[in-house]
């Protein structure tokens, strides 16, 4: 059985369940719990669920030593740029505790934050900044695209016994979504295709998974059928699936929401271009954002995006392009 | 001892005790020393060394109760052993072998030993306060009657990482004790050049005053002053009256680190930064003289807690156990090179 819920009430839902199920789940972080009204506090009291100060290093700190010690914690960041005031923690401290313990320790931790706020939030509040999340050993990055994955992907996040980055898009926080009821985990490194199809694999995240699904649905009535393939978790990547979809089409377009240089897509474009080369019948392209701070004016800010029209686009340029000779 | 004010006597076998472990770590670092021109090559990149702090280390872990915890910052060697550590793991660790204590994946900067409570370090200043701090939200939590112990720099206090954390811990009264060891010189840096209290004649331990919770200043060249401060302080943690900041003052008695080079230069420690740097070697001579660890085996002797004979005895037997720690770490096998790819994930 499932049940309707906004995206990020299905986040709740999960950390909810999980710290019922498991009292070594700890849920703090800044404006929250400030009140015995509150629905964490009321269901676990304020050992479990606190409020702490404006303080990123002390919150994300403390989550790595309560999990050294044996605990869960899920850090409440609200925004994905708020990490980067305890960068050192984040990539620094938490992944590499248990590889420098020779395994002899494991932090498990959940860094729950925002991003992608390009709602008129201007340059420090917008980022995609997944990608510096990447490539860092021992750490994992979740990027849920719907209501349901949310729900799925907190779960497996909580249970994980790493650090994990859990980035949810602000531009889907209201989206509703078919959630399926009671315990629901969806693992990690399993990409989820969004829609079948033979001509062309657009592979994109969080918010843009949309915006391909959109422009999948204009190109179909050009008689291109697209395989949209949302990757969910970028650490780890299923890079097999991608691959498997390329195999099938030979056409690729990447689509990611940060900047060309800081994007995941170059990655996954560097994976494709390695490994699945000679099924290629086309250079791969990459619908990103443009490399520049996101800009608080609208016009400004659609034309730094990637967006439905400028995939569809890439697309039709893909598939116009003459094969490679194998 | 939970609700006295006064901290347990240290009879006279503790008293032994504590002197038998201020030799254990300097003579470890002794040895560590010495590889670096025994045995070149042996050790890699950075070692810190914590001849000095002997009696800091050792009055305040004695107050410790098994289920305690502690972080440390990377000049780590000495905690572990006190706690009870293989010191042949741990020199295996430094030389990089398989049987070091954590495979050789760490290094000097990186020991942990969870079981006996030594929850790991930070290579990064002042990254490991709220480490400690989290452990101690998890212990009062848990209520579990565990203190946690915090070790620390006087450079560490300048960092954001020291102010937030002692923020929370006196907020939620977590059951942590600060322990800062103020050894006047952040690498190169002389205390009075980047710290205001410093600066203005103040001791650190003022700083205690902006998260309302009590600072207190210490000969850490005197194990059972620091012993009875941070017994205080464990006492009133325990109790779930929030933590404490004790300034234990001492004075490193090597360099900050060995040095900084790229390889095929080889490493060695340079003189301490007061003689190299300000060319201050009578401050530096006036710190060997005042030296804790003949301070204290003198004092033993003095106050007919120990004959000479006893504590010739004891030096001997130490000597003979970092040797034996020397040798297997020489003689533990390197790891395989494909291992590298293990431990990344749980």
């Amino acid at each position: 059985m499932a049940h309707e819920l906004p995206y990020i009430a299905a986040i709740n839902e999960a950390i909810q369940l999980e710290m019922a199920r498991d009292d070594s789940v700890l849920y703090f972080g800044q404006n929250l719990a400030t009140t015995e009204n509150d629905e964490f506090v009321r269901a676990f009291g304020h050992d479990r669920v606190r409020v702490t100060p404006i303080a990123e290093t002390a919150e994300i700190g403390m989550a790595v030593g309560a999990a050294l010690a044996g605990l869960r914690p899920v850090v409440e960041l609200y925004m994905a740029e708020f990490m980067l005031v305890a960068m050192n923690q984040v990539v620094n401290e938490a992944p590499r505790f248990r590889y420098m313990s020779g395994g002899r320790v494991k932090v498990p931790l959940v860094l729950k934050a925002g991003y992608g706020f390009t709602a008129g939030w201007a340059g420090q509040h917008t980022g995609s900044i997944y990608g510096m999340f990447l490539g860092i050993p021992g750490l994992k990055v979740a990027l849920p695209a719907t209501a349901a994955d949310a729900k799925g992907l907190m779960a497996t996040a909580i249970r994980d016994d790493n650090p994990v980055c859990f980035l949810h898009h602000y531009l889907l926080t209201l989206e509703p979504g078919e959630v399926p009821d009671g315990e629901y985990l969806v693992p990690f490194g399993q990409a989820q295709i969004r829609r079948a199809g033979g001509d062309v694999t657009i592979v994109a995240t969080g918010w843009m998974v949309g915006k391909a699904l959109a422009a999948a649905a204009s190109l179909a009535a050009e008689g291109i059928e697209a395989e949209v393939i949302d990757p969910r978790t970028l650490a780890p990547l299923d890079t097999t699936t991608i691959l498997t979809s390329v195999q099938k089409t030979g056409h690729v377009v990447l689509v990611d929401q940060a900047p060309r240089h800081a994007a995941a897509s170059a990655l996954i474009a560097g994976e494709i271009a390695e490994h699945g080369f000679s099924t290629l019948k086309a250079p791969i392209r990459q619908v990103t954002g443009l490399d520049v701070t996101v800009p608080y004016s609208e016009p400004m800010e659609a034309f730094v995006l990637p967006d439905d029209t400028k995939i569809a686009a890439a697309v039709r340029q893909v598939l116009g392009t003459a094969p490679v000779p194998a | 001892m939970s609700t006295s004010n006064n901290p347990a006597e240290l009879d006279d076998e503790r008293l032994i005790w504590a002197f038998t472990q201020m030799l254990r770590i300097r003579e470890f670092e002794e040895r560590v020393k010495r590889t670096f021109e025994e045995h070149p090559g042996v050790i890699r990149g950075h070692t810190h060394l914590a001849d000095g702090a002997e009696a800091s280390i050792v009055g305040a872990l004695a107050t410790l109760r098994e289920n305690d915890q502690l972080m440390c910052t990377y000049r780590c060697h000495g905690y572990p052993l006190v706690l009870g550590t293989d010191p042949r793991a741990m020199m295996a660790e430094i030389y990089g072998r398989t049987g070091g204590l954590c495979g050789g994946y760490g290094g000097s900067m990186h020991l942990v030993d969870p079981e006996r409570g030594f929850m790991g370090t930070s290579g990064i200043v002042g990254q490991g306060i709220p480490q400690a701090t989290g452990v101690a939200y998890a212990a009062q939590i848990r209520k579990r009657d565990q203190v946690v112990l915090c070790f620390f720099g006087d450079g560490a206090s300048k960092q954001g990482a020291f102010s937030e954390s002692l923020n929370i811990a006196s907020l939620w009264k977590l059951p942590v004790v600060y322990v800062m060891e103020n050894n006047s010189y952040n690498v190169i840096t002389r205390v009075e050049q980047e710290d205001a209290n410093a600066a203005a004649g103040e001791p650190l331990a003022v700083k205690a005053k902006a998260f309302s919770m009590p600072g207190v200043t210490v000969d850490g060249g005197d194990p059972i002053a620091v012993y009875e401060a941070v017994w205080a302080a464990v006492a009133r943690a325990r109790e779930g009256h929030g933590p404490t900041l004790v300034e234990s003052k001492l004075y490193r008695l090597s360099a900050h680190g060995n040095i900084i080079a790229p390889p095929g230069v080889p490493l060695h420690f340079p003189e301490h930064e007061a003689v190299e740097v300000f060319g201050a070697a009578e401050e530096y001579e006036a710190a060997k003289r005042g030296d804790p660890v003949p301070r204290f085996r003198a004092r033993l002797v003095t106050d007919g807690k120990l004959d000479a004979e006893r504590a010739d005895a004891i030096a001997a037997q130490v000597r003979d156990e970092m040797q034996a720690a020397v040798r297997y770490g020489l003689d533990s096998p390197f790891p395989e090179p494909a291992d590298a790819v293990n431990h990344v994930y749980a």
